[in-house]
Formats: C-alpha cells, structure tokens, sequence
C-alpha cells in the first residue's frame, strides 16, 4: 500500500534558525497521526510545508503520489487544513465564507449546497450561519474552521489544534469526528493535550527542536513511561502503618525494583524490566491485613514520558 | 480563471461589507469636487470641459488609492488568511490579480460617480466628449498604477499603517518624478540620458498629455506595463516570503 502522504527530510531555515531539520514520515489512509512537542518544536511549520504556505528549505512532500512542490494546486486540492487559530476573514458570515472556500475549490452549484447543509449541520453550526465571524466565540470560530477544511471532502486532513480553545463538550464533539472520519482519510493534528492523542490517534509523533524524537502508538509510547506496569496501591483508613514499613515489606516481594510514595496514602511499586507484581502485591496486601482503597496497574503516564522525551534527560 | 474570479467577487464584496467604501465614495466625490471648484475654477473658467476635475486627481488619488489599496495583502497577513487563502487551490498569480482587480474596479465605480461633472458641463455647454471619455480612461490607467504600487507594497507588511505611508511616498516620487523635486536630486550627477528616463516615470506628465486631448499610445503603454511590472513584483514578493519566512 503506498502513502497518501509521505514526508521526506523536510529542513526549514529562517536564517540561521533551524526550525525543521530533516523529518520524514508516511501517513497512510485510515490512519490518525498525532503531532505532539512543545511551543516552537516545528509542528506548526512542518504543517504549512506540507500545506504549502511554506517552501522548505529541503526535502520532499508527496500527496497521493504527487509531488507537492512541483504540482502544488494539485496537491492542494487534496488536501483540508486547519491553520493554527482557524483564520477566516472576520467580516464575512459563515454561510458566505463557506461559499467561497466552496468556489475556490471548484464545487458546482448543488453539490456546495448539499455539502455546506451537511458539515454545519455535523458541527453544529446552523445557528450562527449569518453572523459576522468576528462576533463569533472562540468554538464557533474554530468550527468554522474545521467546516472550511472538510468542505470538500479532501482525503488528507491537516488539523493545527482543532480542539484549543474549546470547551469539554466541544472538544468531546471534534475529537468524535475525527474518529468519524478516520477509517477513510489520512489525518495528522497537532495538539498540547496529551489525553488527546490517546483519545483520538492510531498513532504519535514527538517532535523537539525540529525533530522526530519519538515515533509509535500512544500504547507504545506509554509503554516507555517508567509508570508503565507499575503497581499503584492506595491505603485507606486510619492505623495505617506508615511508609518506610510498607516499603520494606513491598521491596521484598519478588520483580519489585523499587517503591516510591505517590502523594499521601499512595504507593507506587516499580517492577524490575515491566514484569507483572500485581500478583505478589495484592497477596502481600491481604497477608499482612492492609485496608485496600485502590489497587490499579499503571498504564504509564504520557506527560512523564514527554516531558523525558522532550527534555533529553 | 475561476478562483481568480472567486476571489475577486470577495473582495469586491468586502469593501461594500464595511463602511469602508461609503466613507470612500463619499470623501472621494466631495474632495474631487472641492478640488474642481475651489482650486479648478470649474465655473469660473467658462470653459465646457472637466480639465478643472481632472488637473487635480493626481493629487488626490495620491492619499486615497493606498488608503484603499493598503489592505490587499497587509490585512491578510496581520489576520492570518494569508495562509488560507496561500493553501487553497488558487496560484499566486490568480490571488494577486483577483484582488487587485476588485481594489481597481472599486475604484472604477467611485471615478464612475464623478458623472454629474460630465452632465454638467455637457448642460452648460458643448464639451468635446471623445476628450473627456479619453481623461476617463487615463483616470482609470492612473488609478491602476498607484493602486499597482499599494498592492505590492503592501505585501512587505503586516502593518497597514506602514503600507499606507510607504506606498504614499513611492506614489509620490512617480507623480512628481517629471518636476524638479525629484530631477534636482539626480540632474547634478546623473547623465542626460537617465535624468530623461526618470522624467519619463513621471504619472503627471503622461496623465497631462492624456487629458489634453492627445491620445498618445505611448501614454496609455505606460501605465499598463507599469501595472504589470508592479503587479509582477508583487507576485515575487509573495512568493518569496513563503521561502524565507
């Protein structure tokens, strides 16, 4: 199966400022790739390379087969982008905003009516369709946004932040139709949120100083965490018996690499190499009488892993 | 072709959306009028032509046309629809010349509303109309060259306000480029030929010799390839801002 998007050693240079310098990935259909990485990593200029607001300084961007730089239109009309802050022009509506992203793109009469009526009617946006969009909230606008980028129907969907900036209900709403849309196109977002990319990727990218510095599944990428099959053990009740004792008895219980408190009354129990404790954790438990308010294995934590990532240490 | 008209409809569109084009249509008809009047003697020449009206447009186009046309592309860049509009299936040419022709044909119909100086004169008197539809035309060309410098101009800033007195100044050393404001500075030092070639960018000059009745095609070349040339500049300077950032 080829690509429909396939990124090679993509570099951007403002001046001496490396902004991007040297990513290559695949993006295939069906597939939800999540940009992760701190403010000024080069998520947001990888994006417009691809989206073409920005030439690259080297590298390639193929879009189904079809070298971007050299056909840029072409490439462009397979593509849907959401910039970072959803720009549209503030004294138009939406309905009149939408008609003319619609035309540009080519979309005759019927077929611009019945996709415009479907997308705002999928995102809620029915109610504001006459209202200038500079009257409109934050979420309104970012919806407005998204409709433009989905307008017609595009196989590859570029998406700066889609959810920043909306409320719990919004986001639950956008990250919905990211899924919705998945099994058919090729998405990458780029987002701050790390429960994000759990929620909504097949797959995540972390990218610091221009680079990729970590390429796998949220699960994989979880898996890196040090949390990852750690035992976490909350002790309820009064007459406790306090943590060095805990501790000792913990350690001695056979895969156990160390044990760490974890606020007031939690206890997280480290396994040597990911091996599974639960079991010599749970009957040490019961033995020794301790009063049990949760006991749960640790997926791994994605901001732990991140912030190891992304910090180099 | 279609998403150059697209775009132009839009713009068009959107001087009409804010009050921008009535604040413009209102201040362009009463300065044009006060100018003919007061300074043209309009009346008071007893002559049945519009030179009075049109001696004076130079002038005034001079503050109003980067007044219209300082938004073209400063305005999408400080709201960020540059990159929109850079990543829909729309070539840098077609972007460019779709917006300037609306800012041009906006324009047009403020110099169109200007007709009850041509009634006028036509009540009062006999005027020669092949000479006046003739200054109409060359009104127009002009037009088209300071609005020409404001769009590319303005596609160097995200600042309005810079777009507007940098392209006033250029406007400027075009307009007066044939008086000795400008040929002072370069005749001390420069050889003839130059000097002749600078008088020669001179927008007064070519426009005097349209409105007096002479129809020269050397007149009318220069401002449309000035047009192009400034629009073509244009057309670079976008993008080269997509390599360098």
């Amino acid at each position: 199966m080829t690509a429909m998007l396939e990124v090679r050693n993509l570099v951007k240079q403002f001046g001496h400022f490396t902004a991007v310098d040297g990513i290559s990935f695949e993006v295939q259909r069906g597939e939800v790739l999540g940009f992760l990485g701190p403010n000024g990593a080069g998520k947001s200029t990888t994006m417009k390379m691809i989206t073409g607001f920005l030439g690259p300084t080297a590298g390639t961007v193929t879009v189904n087969q079809v070298d971007a730089l050299a056909n840029p239109i072409m490439a462009k009309t397979r593509i849907g982008y959401l910039p970072e802050g959803a720009p549209a022009y503030p004294d138009m509506t939406p309905a009149a905003f939408l008609n003319f992203i619609a035309s540009i793109r080519g979309l005759g009469a019927k077929q611009r009516r019945e996709r415009i009526a479907a997308i705002t009617e999928r995102i809620e946006l029915r109610r504001v369709m006459e209202q200038p969009i500079e009257t409109l909230s934050k979420g309104f606008k970012r919806r407005v946004g998204l409709a433009q980028a989905l307008l017609h129907d595009p196989d590859i969907l570029i998406l700066d932040e889609p959810t920043d900036g909306l409320d719990p209900n919004q986001k639950f709403q956008v990250r919905d139709l990211i899924r919705e849309l998945a099994p058919e196109k090729a998405i990458i977002i780029s987002t701050h949120i790390l429960e994000e990319v759990s929620a909504v990727c097949s797959r995540a990218m972390i990218i610091a100083h221009g680079r990729v510095v970590a390429d796998g599944t949220p699960g994989e990428l979880m898996g890196r965490s040090r949390f990852h099959n750690a035992v976490v053990l909350e002790l309820k009740g009064d007459g406790q018996p306090d943590f060095e004792t805990i501790r000792a008895d913990l350690i001695r219980v056979p895969g156990v690499a160390s044990v760490e408190p974890d606020g007031d009354r939690r206890v997280v129990v480290f396994p040597k190499d990911s091996a599974t404790v639960t079991d010599g954790v749970s009957q040490l438990a019961s033995a020794r009488g301790w009063q049990i308010g949760a006991f749960y294995v640790d997926p791994g934590r994605m901001d732990e892993v991140f912030r190891t990532i992304t910090q180099g240490n | 072709m279609g998403a150059m008209t697209t775009v132009f409809r839009r713009e068009l569109a959107g001087y009409f959306a804010t009050p921008v084009a009535w604040v413009f249509i209102v201040i362009f008809l009463l300065t044009t009028a006060a100018f003919a009047f007061y300074l043209g003697n309009f009346f008071e020449r007893g002559q049945a032509d519009l030179l009075s009206f049109f001696t004076y447009l130079p002038w005034l186009y001079l503050f109003l046309i980067p007044a219209i046309g300082m938004r073209l592309w400063s305005e999408e860049r400080k709201t960020g629809t540059i990159e929109l509009l850079l990543t829909l299936p729309i070539s840098v040419p077609a972007a460019v010349l779709g917006k300037f022709l609306a800012a041009w044909a906006f324009v047009g119909i403020a110099l169109s509303l200007t007709f009850p100086f041509w009634l006028t004169v036509s009540y009062l008197g006999d005027p020669d109309h092949g000479v006046i539809i003739a200054s109409y035309i060359g009104a127009l060309l002009m037009a088209g060259g300071y609005l020409a410098i404001t769009s590319c101009l303005s596609a160097l800033t995200q600042n309005q306000v810079i777009a507007f007195v940098v392209s006033t100044v250029v406007c400027f050393l075009f307009t007066v480029s044939g008086t000795p404001i400008v040929l002072d500075f370069v005749s001390g030092w420069a050889p003839e030929m130059l000097v002749d070639q600078i008088a020669g960018f001179s927008f007064i000059t070519h426009f005097q010799s349209i409105i007096g009745g002479v129809i020269d095609l050397r007149d009318l070349v220069f401002f449309a390839s000035l047009i192009g040339v400034w629009l073509f500049a244009n057309m670079i300077i976008i993008e080269y801002k997509k390599f360098a950032g």
